[in-house]
């Protein structure tokens, strides 16, 4: 489709003797869903920008059981997490960044009292480290008069309390960014958390992704920045429901970036 | 017969504090039915949380209008008991205004009590007019209908009445004061209960002695009252609010337990040595642990505490996404059916001497439905909106581990999506030899 990306598995940096300076946690999502792995790709493009010495487990990699814990399966989210970490510590991974919040919460806060320690960083933070660090240089003004608002995910923010770090990626942009009534500690859920992505939505009188991306509209925006997912096609289906998928896109921050640079 | 009035009033308050006393070692009884859980950890932090969340109400002034009343009750209910104090001692010893000696100190005090007094007259009718006038959304939802209804009206009434006895006896006093009549010292200012003193006008001694007494004895067993109501009431959460600060979670709020039965379990399947004809060790022939909750007693106590301290404000319920979008799920109905079912199981112990006998009954199913569970987003906004650190989070998925690991009854398309996780390392039906396809598309 596009120009070849860098992607090394983690078995090749074991072959050459090497270790990466992290792994990027694709996620299943990330690896499989249409859409998600244009999210993938444009963050492999940023990291190949700044070049960036990262790895990938490939086929190795395996759900984080994440979305089985929400769902009470606790049983299945264990066995996934510790042959999970068997691996990770086979491979003696020290920090890992993935796209996706839930990945990213589970990685961090649920795998330690299974023996899983390592750092963990959601991509938005990484993206803001390499810009801090003047690996990847941000120009164009392809944003310029754009206004965009950020959703914050559930499971990034309130969870985890990161708020800053993809508003400043954001900010690295030319352009405007609007916040919604509801954001940061009161961002309202886009409805796919808990693993209610997998199910119909229980009876009600409307959907949560069509209530959220309400809030998002009620900005102006052009484009609705997303750092999850899950959020991205929750806020996707709310702008063709409200019939508005001519005028806003709905973008993660990763794309954003790459977007910006022409990648 | 002289110390008639001091005997009565000794009565009435160890018959008033016994009670109490009788009621919260029947609450303690009730919390420990819980599960033992490890809150011994990060003290430092739990201290600072307690000031904050509950001394400082921080989270109760993120709603401005309804955080700011909260505050003057809050602090005219903390400050008016150095009142009580008095109140208490003069009944006991047969003074009158013992503390009067403490001149302008005792001037200033009672004429910040009577200030606040005043305002807590405002507020509480704002409180009233808030829930049965403007009929805010959140005080109306279909759990509020019934006694959680009377009961938030009715601690608004007590409030009033005791606010106004407060000021009567004031006034009376005030009055007797200037009229010189014996035993009433010249004592203390009266900023707002000056005003109601017309209302007296040309009552003669002693029906001023009458009412000022009437107002008096009223005021304290008034007092004695509400406190033997909290038991039996949303308002528990004046004191438990304290400890529930401090016990609250202090993880990252997305950070779910887990389950160490589980890892128990798990480790010994992958664990390549482990003899699977092994006969069971002698322990494990008890009973095996049951995972997740389907009543009160699978719950923890931390999560039992949190139900008694819900005073039903609604304010979980109302950032609730579900809850927004017309599912029947009210994290706030999550907590009051957690207390209410666990009083019913107290009821049973209390007339079966102290032992549970099963009554048929349990949360799941008999207060809580698998509906409200499963429309749940575990987004933790009802746990940030919470101005007591109540996580009702926990409780709903406590009991979707017990339905689906115990039951297996989880929504036919998330045991697709299980299954595939099983067979294919993610949530989807795809192979995993193509994760790696996407770098190539």
């Amino acid at each position: 489709m596009s120009e070849q990306l860098k992607v090394k598995t983690m078995q090749q940096f074991m072959a050459e003797g090497k270790q990466p300076e992290i792994l990027f946690w694709v996620g299943s999502a990330g690896s499989y869903d249409d859409r998600a792995k244009k999210i993938s790709r444009a963050f492999v493009k940023l990291l190949n920008k700044a070049h960036v010495d990262f790895a990938v487990l490939g086929t190795e990699e395996s759900s984080t059981g994440d979305v089985a814990k929400r769902a009470g399966n606790e049983f299945l989210f264990q066995m996934q997490a510790m042959m999970n970490i068997e691996l990770l510590n086979g491979y003696e991974i020290k920090r890992i960044v993935t796209c996706d919040p839930h990945s990213f919460n589970t990685l961090k806060n649920e795998y330690p009292s299974l023996g899983g320690n390592y750092d963990v960083v959601h991509h938005t933070q990484y993206l803001k480290e390499l810009i801090d660090d003047g690996r990847l240089a941000i120009s164009g003004d392809g944003y310029k008069g754009k206004r965009i608002t950020f959703h914050d995910p559930c499971y990034l923010g309130r969870a985890n309390s990161v708020f800053d770090a993809p508003r400043e990626v954001l900010g690295k942009t030319s352009a405007e960014l609007v916040e919604m009534k509801r954001h940061r500690k009161t961002a309202l859920c886009c409805g796919a958390g808990g693993a209610q992505m997998f199910k119909e939505p229980e009876k009600g009188d409307m959907d949560i992704n069509v209530l959220r991306t309400k809030d998002a509209l009620e900005t102006n925006p052009n484009i609705i920045a997303t750092a999850c997912p899950y959020c991205n096609t929750m806020m996707t289906d709310g702008i063709k429901a409200h019939e508005k998928e001519d005028s806003v896109t709905v973008l993660d921050v990763a794309e954003l970036l790459a977007n910006a640079q022409n990648l | 017969m002289e110390y008639l009035p001091n005997i009565i009033f000794a009565v009435a308050l160890i018959v008033g504090i016994g009670f109490f006393a009788r009621n919260v070692k029947k609450l303690s009884r009730n919390i420990k039915l819980g599960k033992d859980v490890d809150v011994s950890d990060n003290k430092s932090q739990r201290w600072k949380n307690m000031a904050k969340i509950a001394l400082g109400q921080t989270k109760m002034v993120v709603r401005p209008i309804a955080g700011i009343m909260h505050v003057i009750v809050y602090v005219g209910f903390i400050i008016i008991n150095i009142e009580v104090l008095e109140i208490i001692l003069d009944g006991l010893l047969g003074t009158h205004r013992l503390f009067s000696p403490l001149g302008p100190v005792y001037n200033f005090l009672i004429g910040s009590f009577e200030i606040l007094a005043l305002l807590v007259i405002v507020a509480v009718v704002v409180f009233w007019i808030r829930r049965n006038i403007i009929r805010i959304q959140r005080f109306i939802k279909p759990e509020m209908k019934g006694w959680p209804k009377t009961d938030g009206n009715m601690i608004l009434y007590i409030e009033f009445v005791l606010m106004l006895l407060f000021l009567t006896m004031n006034a009376t006093d005030f009055q007797l004061q200037r009229i010189g009549a014996e035993h009433y010292v010249q004592a203390g200012s009266f900023p707002v209960s000056q005003f109601i003193v017309p209302l007296f006008d040309g009552l003669s001694e002693s029906s001023l002695i009458f009412v000022e007494r009437t107002a008096w004895w009223l005021h304290i067993l008034g007092i004695l009252a509400f406190l033997n109501y909290l038991y039996y009431s949303k308002h528990l959460h004046i004191l438990l609010a304290f400890p529930n600060t401090y016990y609250g979670k202090i993880k990252p709020q997305g950070q779910f337990n887990n389950l160490e039965s589980v890892t128990k379990e798990v480790k010994l399947m992958m664990d390549p040595d482990a003899d699977p004809y092994a006969a069971p060790v002698e322990d494990d022939a008890a009973e095996p642990e049951k995972f997740g909750a389907s009543d009160v007693m699978d719950l923890n106590w931390v999560q039992l505490l949190n139900a008694y301290t819900c005073t039903e404000c609604g304010r979980c319920t109302s950032e609730c996404p579900a809850n927004q979008t017309g599912k029947k799920l009210s994290p706030r109905k999550i907590m009051m059916d957690t207390r209410d079912r666990l009083e019913e199981v107290g009821k049973i112990m209390d007339a079966n001497k102290g032992e549970f006998v099963p009554d048929g009954k349990q949360l799941l199913g008999d207060y809580i439905s698998h509906e409200e569970l499963w429309a749940c987003t575990t987004c933790n906004a009802c746990v940030e909106a919470c101005p007591v650190s109540i996580d009702p989070l926990s409780i709903i998925v406590e009991m979707r581990r017990y339905l689906v690991m115990e039951q297996s009854a989880a929504p036919t398309e998330l045991n697709n999506m299980m299954s595939n996780i099983e067979n294919n390392g993610a949530p989807w039906p795809y192979n995993q030899m193509d994760r790696l396809n996407w770098v190539n598309e």
